[in-house]
């Protein structure tokens, strides 16, 4: 057949545009990041020396980490329900989950601003029904970093674990209980086991992801919410230290890639060609 | 349903509640912005007290933000064109091929949707600060098309392993040439999957921040570059009006495919 030359000879537009805009240029951040005034480790051993930076990837880690547990633990029951619904109730809400997944970033910070600020929705509802006295610090604090990011991560949760769960057969549950389990060790020891690679897929795209994330902190948190890809952004635009902004930005790629390999190791990447991974 | 063993009520009840919470969490603050952005006092109120068009009239009557608009569609539209051609040919080869490097060449296609913004737009910048493509509309498509190219790529394949290719054969020993049978038969049958890809990729350059951030320059200022000025510095309640335009645009974008393969489902 033809297509044993053909089908390559398909992919090859994309490749060599990819090679040129999104290859070489990575491989240029990394050659940059290990030059500067000489050849070598310079701008890596002041990431690992400096408390500042360190703070920064502390925080970064630490706020990625948080997102992914707070995502999981609120989309997991949506999921769940959502899963047992009918087609067509299941379809109207997860078009409630979609929307906003498809809403511009910046619009949905924008939001939280509005509803977070001193003078904003949430402040002005509490004091004019007199649950406090004076307006709460909910803008540029590590609640208004988490609130945002969770809101803008949490649809891609609800849909890994969805995609999962609606596969799960549910006569096992009905089988563990009319076996004599109660329903709570059915789902303990029957339901929970078989969707955690939703749980596994969801947590490592939220947490990879949230360690990149930039537009949220930089409206909703303060300076000691700063995260990586602000760090980079003021290397690059403000500092105009190409190389240690290089530097910044391969160690995280780095984290990133490492996620990347565990999704691979763990659940193929076949699965991203399917339209609910 | 009736035979499931319902869970007991209260657990039942409460799976009902948190998940309806969640729902709330989602969709509200994004709602909310819609009636605030028709609000008639100088900042931005909930419920407002009175309705005007105020925001929407100075959004529509600022050189600025109407520039900004222009060269959003202008970008959105030509990633839309070179990222769904790219993306369809690169799709087809990926699910009908096997040969060697298939699954690299798919994992380097789908890695901007993991790899963050911020490395992609700081190692695109470092290179296009060199050529000239900075502060151009041209840097900006190139760009955003690396990272509108998997969404095509992912949208086209779903479509594609649905695909029963004996159709294409059957075509062809009718007496089709490849192009007739593609233009015929292939294509009407993945078209939903190439209009899904096609508009994913409009949005996702048509909202996208940071590369923008990076590559617009003095001269090519998108929307949502010149939202993130303003947000910066202020709430302008002009932004409560573009958001609202934006999620409206959002919903019918989300609306639009499945519109288009009803149609094609007859």
């Amino acid at each position: 057949m033809k297509a044993a030359l053909g089908w390559p000879a398909l992919v090859a537009p994309a490749m060599l545009f990819l090679l040129v805009v999104f290859v070489v240029p990575i491989v240029m951040v990394l050659a940059l990041s290990f030059s500067g005034p000489q050849i070598g480790l310079q701008h890596y051993a002041r990431i690992a020396t400096t408390p500042v930076y360190v703070r920064v990837f502390g925080n970064t880690l630490q706020i990625a980490l948080g997102v992914t547990l707070a995502s999981l633990v609120l989309a997991y029951p949506l999921a769940y329900l959502l899963s047992t619904l009918g087609a067509r109730t299941s379809i109207i809400l997860l078009g409630l989950v979609i929307l906003p997944w498809f809403t511009s970033l910046l619009v949905r910070s924008f939001a939280w601003m509005v509803l977070l600020g001193q003078n904003g929705v949430i402040n002005r509802g509490l004091l004019s029904l007199g649950i406090i006295d004076k307006p709460l610090p909910l803008l540029y604090s590590a609640f208004g970093v988490y609130v945002g990011m969770v809101h803008i991560l949490l649809p891609y949760m609800v849909l890994a674990l969805y995609s999962v769960m609606r596969g799960i057969d549910r006569d096992l549950l009905r089988a563990a209980q009319s076996a004599g389990a109660p329903p709570w060790r059915a789902f303990l020891h029957v339901y929970l086991p078989l969707s955690l690679p939703g749980v596994a897929a969801g947590s490592l795209l939220v947490f990879v992801m949230a360690t990149g994330f930039y537009v949220t902190p930089a409206l909703l948190g303060g300076p000691r919410q700063t995260m990586i890809a602000q760090l980079i952004t003021s290397e690059i635009n403000e500092a105009v230290n190409w190389e240690f902004g290089a530097a910044l930005a391969t160690v995280l790629l780095l984290v990133t890639l490492l996620g990347l390999t565990a999704f691979n190791r763990l659940l193929g990447m076949d699965r991203l060609l399917t339209r609910d991974a | 349903m009736r035979a499931d063993r319902p869970p007991p009520r209260w657990g039942l009840f409460t799976l009902y509640v948190v998940s309806g919470a969640v729902l709330v969490f989602l969709i509200v603050p994004i709602l909310i912005i819609i009636p605030m952005s028709f609000g008639s006092a100088l900042s931005l109120e909930f419920p407002p007290r009175s309705l005007s068009l105020q925001w929407y009239v100075k959004y529509f009557t600022t050189p600025a933000w109407l520039r900004a608009t222009g060269i959003s569609f202008q970008v959105a539209l030509g990633t839309t064109i070179l990222a769904t051609a790219l993306g369809t040919l690169a799709a087809f080869g990926l699910v009908r091929g096997r040969f060697v490097g298939r699954d690299l060449l798919l994992a380097l296609i789908l890695s901007p949707l993991i790899i963050p913004g911020i490395v992609i737009a700081v190692a695109i910048y470092l290179v296009f600060a060199r050529v000239h493509l900075v502060g151009s509309p041209l840097g900006l498509v190139l760009a955003h098309t690396v990272l509108a190219l998997p969404l095509v790529v992912v949208n086209v394949a779903a479509t594609l392993k649905g695909f029963d290719e004996a159709v294409e054969r059957a075509a062809m020993s009718l007496g089709a040439g490849p192009i007739r049978t593609f233009r015929y038969v292939t294509f009407p049958l993945i078209r939903p999957g190439v209009i899904a890809g096609a508009l994913f990729a409009f949005m996702a350059s048509f909202d996208e921040v940071i590369v923008a951030i990076f590559l617009s320059g003095r001269t090519a200022t998108t929307l949502p570059k010149r939202m993130w000025d303003s947000v910066l510095l202020e709430t302008d309640p002009t932004i409560a009006a573009i958001s609202t335009m934006l999620i409206v645009l959002a919903m019918l974008v989300l609306v639009l495919p499945t519109l288009g393969r009803g149609g094609s489902r007859g």
